[in-house]
């Protein structure tokens, strides 16, 4: 589909965008004083179904299905949200791998992805049908399950798996014609691969633990990265610093939830520029992310309510909005 | 026919074909933004479908232009065009239109996409979303100036 075919979808977009969340709305909900006027609130504004008692995880769920949906209806070429779902793809494979090698009752969620799915993805995995899988999980599969069956190490499963995925994402994007899932996959790896140096050099892991974990992207040296995670902290500070990541270093120093926000940040920014596109699928898939990062933030602000989180604890770990 | 007459006639055909497809090109594309528009906020189809006719206008022009030659060279009206010299004076004097109507209409159509989704998102900024594409009907206008002068003046 080329992108003058897109202008009567996108004209559709600039509409619905009007009913985004915004940073004020969100600010408003991180005030509220519980869950039931948060529900309250986003039901409003016409989230969820008509069932005035639904649940949070219903809400969000049927936010979600809704945004799946309009990406159907507007007749998105579907190779773009193949590759926006590898993570789900991937995570499915963990989950079915782990459940087929250990003998601990299934309690793994899994996400509803097009031929991969709970039953098909367990299925696959326990008759080792690697042929049934995408090729470039397939390898990725056939090693962490090895790793699960003989040496029943679930986090270097978690790593192999991770680590494909991440690889992944990135070829994807390099071979993407759509110049926002380029810059997209790019940010989502390079954001990823700072997540796992942070998290590994606080809990002491090795070089060649960071080797075999960060994925090799444009705009970051990962040699580098996971020698400077591998030293200490000061080390990994200064990388980040002089590598363009200046803010990520001075979240870190502020808390790892101020980290975390930084991650998200960093990757809302990347579909900013959408909002001035007027022809091309690229305001349809920042359309579809910020819905995705929309239900993340209302997902934590609930949670954060139920368990007695403050307003200010909240707003420390929501997300910038694209609306 | 004479040569001369062949040219004038081309010159006639240019300035109504050229901006003709600008404008068709334009329109349809500004129509598809529109209707996407009012499929999601029908309240918005006075405003979209004039921003969804400003491209039009080229093609207009063209046929003004046309009309104009049509009458000198005797087709609708005036002495039959007998040298070449002055059918090239005709052809000539008919591309402006055709050239710059065929451009701007192409571009005012895609201006006028990005005005609708301005439109789409924020209704009360009208005023100013007209006036962007606007801007690119200015030169469709000072070449369809010069196209009628240089064809009345031959």
């Amino acid at each position: 589909m080329n992108d003058l075919q897109y202008v009567y979808a996108v004209a559709r977009i600039r509409v619905k965008e009007k009913s985004l969340l915004t940073d004020a709305d969100v600010r408003s909900m991180a005030a509220m004083k519980d869950e039931k006027e948060i529900l309250a609130f986003l039901a409003d504004r016409g989230w969820g179904n008509s069932d005035p008692g639904q649940t949070g995880d219903e809400m969000l769920a049927a936010e979600d299905e809704k945004t799946m949906a309009l990406m159907k209806e507007l007749k998105v070429d579907p190779k773009i949200f193949d590759v926006l779902a590898y993570p789900n793809l991937y995570h499915n494979l963990k989950a079915a791998i782990k459940e087929t090698c250990t003998t601990d009752a299934p309690q793994h969620l899994y996400y509803a992805v097009d031929g991969y799915g709970e039953e098909q993805m367990r299925r696959i995995v326990s008759e080792k049908d690697w042929a049934a899988l995408p090729e470039h999980m397939r390898e990725a599969a056939a090693q962490a399950m090895d790793v699960m069956l003989t040496v029943h190490d679930g986090q270097r499963c978690d790593v192999i798996v991770d680590r494909a995925c991440l690889d992944a994402c990135e070829a994807a994007g390099q071979k993407s014609k759509n110049r926002l899932l380029r810059e997209y996959e790019e940010s989502t790896v390079a954001v990823t691969d700072i997540k796992i140096a942070v998290r590994a050099q606080k809990t002491g892991k090795s070089l060649a633990f960071l080797k075999e974990a960060l994925a090799p992207c444009r705009s970051l040296d990962v040699r580098l990265l996971a020698a400077a995670a591998s030293k200490d902290e000061a080390s990994l500070m200064d990388y980040l610093e002089d590598h363009g990541f200046r803010e990520a270093a001075e979240a870190l120093k502020e808390s790892p939830s101020a980290f975390e926000r930084w991650c998200d940040n960093r990757v809302i920014d990347t579909i900013m520029p959408q909002k001035t596109n007027s022809i091309s699928a690229g305001p349809i898939v920042a359309f579809y992310l910020a819905r995705q990062n929309e239900i993340k933030t209302v997902r934590i602000i609930l949670t954060a309510k139920s368990n007695g989180f403050t307003e200010d604890d909240i707003r420390e770990r929501v997300r910038k909005m694209y609306g | 026919m004479s040569m001369g007459m062949v040219f004038a006639l081309m010159g006639a055909a240019l300035a109504t074909a050229l901006p003709g497809v600008g404008s068709a090109w334009g329109v349809g594309i500004a129509g598809q933004a529109a209707a996407g528009v009012v499929s999601e906020d029908p309240d918005q189809f006075a405003k979209v479908l004039l921003l969804q006719l400003l491209p039009g206008t080229q093609g207009i022009y063209g046929l003004l232009v046309t009309f104009i030659t049509l009458s000198q060279i005797g087709i609708l009206g005036g002495n039959p065009v007998t040298d070449t010299a002055t059918g090239m004076l005709y052809l000539f004097a008919c591309l402006p239109i055709a050239i710059v109507g065929l451009i701007s209409a192409y571009h005012q159509g895609r201006t006028s996409v990005a005005s609708i989704g301005l439109v789409a998102k924020k209704p009360d900024q009208f005023g100013k979303a007209m006036l962007f594409p606007a801007m690119v009907e200015t030169y469709a206008i000072l070449a369809l100036l010069i196209s009628i002068l240089a064809v009345t003046g031959i």
